[in-house]
């Protein structure tokens, strides 16, 4: 316990709490699960910077004592990269909602995912646009429900970490709000790789997803979240019939490739200040 | 590298060059006519004297990537034209908000929508002054040569970091594809101090009292920065009096600093009876006339030519409409500018517009036609 409230001490402004997020929403979890990923790579607090997009989740930022940066709506990994190759010392986490990252930002994702920039992309998918009151965003499953599409969306989802995969991102994890040790090692693992790297983390939305497709409360939709999730682990050799309906979590893909900032301040002959761990 | 003899270039070149001259090291930006040459020309530099270029996947993200840089202590620019900076303008907003210094240069060509690329206009005048939503303050320089454009964007880079205000440089394609000569300062002692994290202990990022200079992440320093309303350390605000505060204070630094901001300059007759307003290339065939008609003829005309669109040049407009019977105000559009003219005059002067909309310049014979006319 006496580290958890270090932590908090240390990298919560507990000052700005209590925060905005709705009873049964994931992304206090997630944020804490991030927190401990911080801790548990060792670095320096000066040298950790959280970007955010816009959304519900993107307010983690406003939380975390860092040097925090809450851009605007879909833009996050864009402003990232930017910081990035000015200062490529720092390490920074990217926190993203599923239509934040994928809707408006889907052309930052998947160029980010390109040149493989060492950015660390936490996306919070709760399949669907919270803070605006649950609209249906391009990870809502097809068949769901939301206010701008109440007879169920036609949409297919984006199967989000084959997206990254496809475009060139070197590390995908999936982890979920219901598993959090689960998840805060995901994060650790994609904080030290070098490159993009993704971990998608589903998270509840009880008040604008869960009521209007009828998935039950708070506790029924973390159970489900839990319930329904496998491991690559324990999938591994596995029937596909056996995993119908479940979601596979865990690092789905790791590779290494060349660095984007790396390369480009190896080719002008500049060196990278070397920080803390990572 | 600077060099001290004169030598032939484009003012895209020269925008680049005063743009390294005067401490710029980080350049994103999205090919677009008749921009794309201050593109080239960073991406031919900055990798010599370890700058970073980087040729983003398209304008906002651009823009968005040059105010992460900035927020990293880097000095940076960003260049493209209409429907490039149609894109950037949220995140141009975001930067006034969060008060991010970087200078984005706008290399006009003919409008509305993809228009004619290749054509000069002047048709973004007012975008500048409010493409961007809500009430905000902005600093628009619109240069008349290729050294001008040197030296202005020289300037803007400066002033930006002075006043943590990003700054946009309107320039027309004539000016921006024109060859002229340009003598380059050797040592460029325009340039400010370089960012630093030395700053007093009790150093906030929006301080109540006043500008202060922006600490660059990653020096211990925690403060967020958001297009939220803010409070002093960066945190969100609705309270009313916080928003109100917050606002005035972006509005507030332009007005204390006006006299640096506020560029213009005036030739001819002192006590002139016909003025000509204009800025940008327009400038060119404007002094074309004044000069044989006041230095030649001695004639009582002037030109004054605004460097400055915005904060539009209030006092200098004024002064003229004192004296002057006639105000010319020619435009390569269908009348930008002459509105706020208008509104300073208040009346005390006839305001005549000249406006061309055809992908042509202004020609003197169009100007001097007009003031003939009045001077008759």
């Amino acid at each position: 316990m006496a580290i958890i409230e270090q932590l908090t001490q240390d990298f919560l402004r507990t000052k700005k709490l209590p925060h905005i997020w709705c009873p049964g929403c994931g992304n206090g979890i997630v944020t804490a699960a991030l927190v401990r990923a911080i801790e548990r790579a060792d670095y320096d607090q000066r040298d950790v910077v959280i970007v955010s997009g816009i959304g519900c989740s993107s307010r983690a930022a406003g939380y975390l004592n860092f040097n925090t940066l809450h851009t605007t709506h879909g833009r996050a990994l864009a402003f990232a990269t930017g910081l990035k190759m000015a200062r490529p010392e720092l390490k920074l986490f990217v926190i993203m909602g599923d239509g934040d990252c994928s809707a408006i930002g889907g052309n930052h994702f998947i160029h980010s995912a390109r040149r493989n920039i060492d950015l660390n992309a936490i996306v919070v998918n709760n399949h669907i646009y919270g803070m605006t009151g649950g609209q249906h965003s391009p990870l809502t499953p097809i068949g769901k429900k939301a206010t701008t599409a109440p007879r169920g969306t036609l949409e297919r989802e984006f199967n989000l970490l084959e997206l990254a995969r496809g475009a060139g991102a070197t590390f995908g994890a999936r982890g979920n709000a219901a598993q959090p040790r689960q998840l805060e090692q995901l994060i650790t693992r994609g904080a030290k790789h070098k490159g993009f790297s993704i971990v998608e983390a589903l998270s509840p939305c009880p008040i604008a997803y869960g009521r209007r497709n009828k998935l039950g409360g708070p506790v029924d939709m973390m159970k489900d979240l839990k319930e329904n999730s496998i491991s690559t682990e324990r999938a591994a050799g596995k029937e596909d019939s056996e995993l119908e309906g479940k979601t596979i979590t865990g690092v789905i893909f790791n590779y290494e490739e060349p660095e984007y900032a790396a390369e480009y301040y190896h080719s002008i002959g500049k060196e990278i200040p070397v920080k803390s761990s990572g | 590298m600077p060099e001290t003899k004169p030598v032939l270039m484009q003012g895209n070149e020269a925008c680049a060059e005063g743009a390294i001259s005067a401490g710029v090291r980080f350049y994103a930006g999205y090919p677009i006519t008749p921009s794309t040459e201050v593109a080239e020309r960073m991406a031919v530099k900055l990798p010599d004297i370890g700058g970073v270029f980087i040729q983003m996947e398209d304008e906002i993200a651009s823009m968005a990537a040059v105010i992460g840089a900035s927020i990293g202590g880097m000095r940076t620019l960003t260049a493209t034209s209409g429907p490039g900076f149609s894109l950037k303008q949220e995140n141009i907003g975001y930067a006034i908000m969060a008060e991010i210094p970087c200078v984005i240069v706008n290399v006009q060509r003919m409008g509305p929508s993809t228009g004619v690329p290749t054509a000069p206009s002047q048709g973004d005048v007012m975008q500048a002054r409010w493409g961007t939503h809500g009430d905000h303050p902005v600093i628009v320089f619109s240069p008349a040569s290729v050294y001008e454009t040197y030296y202005l964007t020289v300037a803007a880079v400066n002033l930006s970091q002075k006043l943590r205000q990003p700054i946009i440089l309107l320039l027309d394609e004539v000016i921006g594809h024109m060859r002229e000569k340009v003598t380059i300062p050797k040592d460029s002692k325009l340039m400010v101090e370089k960012a630093s994290d030395k700053v007093p202990a009790d150093w906030k990022p929006y301080d109540d009292k006043g500008l202060t200079p922006l600490v660059p992440f990653g020096f211990g320093h925690y403060y967020h920065v958001t297009g939220l309303f803010h409070d002093q350390y960066g945190f969100p605000t609705g309270d009313p009096q916080q928003v109100e505060r917050s606002l005035d204070r972006i509005h507030e630094k332009l007005k204390k600093y006006r006299d640096e901001v506020v560029l213009t300059n005036y030739i001819g007759h002192k006590e002139p009876r016909v003025v000509i307003v204009t800025y940008g290339c327009t400038v060119r065939s404007a002094r074309a006339v004044v000069k044989k008609a006041y230095w030649n003829n001695r004639q009582p005309v002037g030109l004054l030519s605004l460097q400055t669109l915005w904060p539009f040049p209030d006092k200098e407009v004024q002064e003229i409409a004192k004296k002057a019977d006639v105000v010319i105000v020619p435009e390569m559009n269908m009348g930008q500018i002459i509105g706020e003219v208008e509104r300073q005059v208040k009346g005390e002067a006839e305001v005549i517009p000249l406006n061309r909309y055809d992908g042509e310049m202004i020609s003197p014979e169009q100007i001097s036609d007009i003031m003939g006319r009045w001077l008759s």
